[in-house]
């Protein structure tokens, strides 16, 4: 294979070395968190965290992990840098990304650290492309505080029942309202639009429900605009966790798998529009 | 109001909505004793269309005596409740609407798999009655078939055809696109398609008439038949009368009530040059002579009783012609408002106008009915306390 060729000799010069025998086991999952222009790559023996954020209420989590990775060899503890996702995405579609079975374009992304671009090395029937993108400075991630001691809620739901309620949604609504509660109606969705309001509920013990831990009842609403990308992420996935903390926090968490069946996760954090108890 | 559908009859239900939306933007909700009412109208009345579901299409059915209730709502909105056509067959086990008086909004609840429910609380606006008056079972010619036969005619016209004539003679039905005498004939296509009675279930005609209307707003029933495999009727007498097509199965019945083309007898006595109507082409369709061929295209409507013939009885035909062109200003279709620039000469009626539909009891009067000056009209201003149907 062309691409490994190169590995033996520059291999001390990179700090990130990251190889896929097929590059839309990365690039599918970052469609799921397309929202906004720029991403943050933060790797770490662990694997790959690329997260993207908007206007400091909402902040979308890829995490692929080494395991998924033909290759990933990474010399520093942590190695962090920003990229332009979509020209990323661009990069990784650019064999047409077409579906045909068998073929699959190869990606080996490397980078030589702060002030380098990140390098892709892309091959598809034997031609090879070589794509280097500029890199910035890694912002910070916003942290949401959340942590899993401070869930008051929470609820595991197969997608499948997610997505229709999802995509029905009435758009006219600024804001989607979550209730969660020990008792009726457990799992509520609703929208206020111009025709009226809309509910979605989701008895405690459906056959889509396949966890149920709600200690109080909590009602929140977040913007409708905020949440709506998540559903590129839902359309992924085959499961969801949805957990509220105390102040009132969201957190989605989508169970995906790839092409060759491993599994990734991708996560939402999204702060509440106003807190209602 | 408290009424249940189960199963199947959701998806009916919406499929009917679906195709009300093709004639407007608003759905006025009757439920009466005899069932629930869903009613739609376009905005210039050319076009309405009705869909009555007994009592037994329910599986609940609760109306309050007395007060009787009576609203109309976007019709998007109801829509939206019944937005995937696909889903509502896997997912969907019944759906409820239900009248909240107290919170003044309609209730749409649909029960679905896995325990899901979806509620729906819409606001709606109280309205008056909403019935156009026709009496289709007066109407001289009535023709029933499978709706594939329709669908299948009207695939050849493009879905941009606004309007379309329909002849015909014992044994011959003929159809084709209207075009305007005024365009320019040299680029115009014209389709026109025969189909023979023994292609219909039904084939009745008691005149040979040629009678035409807006195609696009029949579409709506079109799907609606086709998907219910229920067969079409169609009625229509005189032009000007308008044209009903309906879908009757022993739990519903849907009505559509197009307006058509008035026939202008004064404008052809007085413009020569339009020339004798001719009858429609002869049964041999491999008639080689053109030019008899193309004047049979160029009359829009063929002879039919004289639009000032004795005026019909009160309760069989309703319907106003207006003869003149002052009052044919609101009836006019959106398509045909290019056409104002023409009216110039008030004295010369226009040579082509829809008649509106003619609203029983309680609608209130168009604004402008008043101020026009009204002369030889058939309009027959029935009682508001009927309740023809």
């Amino acid at each position: 294979m062309p691409l490994s060729t190169q590995s033996q000799g520059d291999a001390e010069q990179y700090v990130l070395v990251a190889s896929l025998d097929n590059a839309r086991n990365l690039s599918n999952i970052l469609k799921a968190i397309t929202f906004k222009d720029h991403a943050i790559f933060s790797a770490t023996p662990n694997g790959l965290k690329v997260t993207v954020e908007d206007s400091k209420c909402l902040q979308a989590n890829a995490f692929i992990q080494a395991e998924i990775f033909q290759e990933f060899t990474i010399r520093d503890d942590s190695v962090g840098f920003q990229v332009n996702l979509t020209v990323l995405l661009d990069c990784l579609n650019i064999f047409g990304g077409s579906t045909v079975p068998g073929v699959s374009t190869a990606l080996r992304m490397c980078y030589k650290g702060y002030g380098y671009p990140l390098t892709l090395f892309l091959e598809e029937g034997g031609v090879v492309t070589v794509c280097k993108i500029n890199t910035q400075e890694p912002e910070e991630p916003v942290d949401f505080e959340f942590c899993s001691t401070n869930v008051t809620n929470k609820v595991i739901l197969l997608s499948e029942s997610l997505k229709e309620a999802f995509s029905e949604l009435d758009m006219t609504s600024e804001v989607l309202q979550i209730t969660m509660s020990p008792s009726q109606p457990y799992f509520r969705l609703s929208t206020f639009g111009n025709s009226g309001n809309a509910h979605y509920d989701y008895p405690k013990d459906s056959d889509m429900m396949e966890l149920f831990r709600c200690t109080k009842t909590q009602t929140n609403r977040y913007k409708m605009s905020l949440l709506k990308p998540s559903t590129k992420a839902l359309a992924l996935s085959c499961k969801v966790s949805v957990r509220t903390d105390s102040r009132g926090f969201l957190s989605l968490q989508y169970l995906v798998r790839n092409d060759d069946g491993q599994i990734c996760f991708v996560e939402y954090f999204c702060c509440p529009d106003e807190e209602e108890q | 109001m408290d009424c249940v559908v189960m199963g199947g009859n959701v998806k009916v239900l919406a499929k009917a909505i679906h195709s009300l939306s093709r004639i407007g933007d608003e759905l006025y909700v009757e439920p009466q004793e005899d069932g629930l009412a869903l009613r739609s109208v376009n905005s210039s009345r050319s076009a309405y269309a009705c869909f009555l579901f007994a009592p037994l299409f329910f599986s609940r059915y609760t109306v309050h005596s007395g007060h009787t209730f009576r609203c109309k709502m976007a019709i998007k909105s109801v829509q939206a409740v019944f937005r995937s056509l696909a889903s509502l067959e896997k997912t969907v086990e019944k759906c409820h609407i239900e009248l909240d008086n107290q919170n003044n909004r309609l209730t749409f609840t649909l029960h679905c798999k896995h325990g899901l429910m979806k509620t729906h609380n819409l606001s709606f606006q109280d309205s008056e009655s909403l019935q156009a008056v026709f009496d289709k079972d007066s109407y001289a010619n009535v023709f029933r078939s499978h709706p594939r036969l329709l669908v299948d005619t009207v695939m050849h016209f493009p879905p941009s055809l606004e309007e379309v004539t329909v002849s015909v003679s014992d044994e011959r039905m003929w159809v084709r696109n209207h075009v305007e005498e005024e365009g320019d004939q040299s680029k115009a296509m014209l389709t026109e398609l025969c189909l023979a009675s023994d292609e219909f279930d039904h084939f009745a005609v008691q005149a040979h008439n040629s009678v035409t209307f807006c195609l696009k707003e029949l579409r709506g029933l079109l799907v609606f038949a086709e998907s219910t495999g229920l067969p079409m009727s169609m009625y229509f007498d005189e032009p000007g009368s308008p044209v009903v097509l309906s879908v009757t199965d022993s739990v519903l019945e849907g009505n559509f009530v197009l307006a058509t083309l008035s026939d202008d007898s004064n404008h052809r006595k007085k413009n020569n040059s339009r020339g004798a109507h001719t009858p429609p082409p002869p049964d041999d369709f491999m008639n080689d002579d053109i030019d008899s061929y193309l004047i049979a295209m160029d009359t829009s409507v063929a002879p039919g009783p004289s639009a000032t013939g004795p005026p019909t009885p009160q309760l069989a035909d309703s319907i106003c012609s207006k003869q003149t062109a002052a009052a044919s200003h609101r009836t006019r279709l959106h398509s045909e408002e290019e056409e104002e620039d023409k009216t110039t000469d008030s004295g010369r009626p226009l040579n082509k106008k829809f008649c509106s539909l003619f609203f029983g009891s309680v609608l209130p009067p168009s604004p402008q009915m008043s101020t026009q000056p009204v002369s030889s009209q058939q309009v027959l201003a029935s009682d508001s306390e009927d309740d023809i149907q």
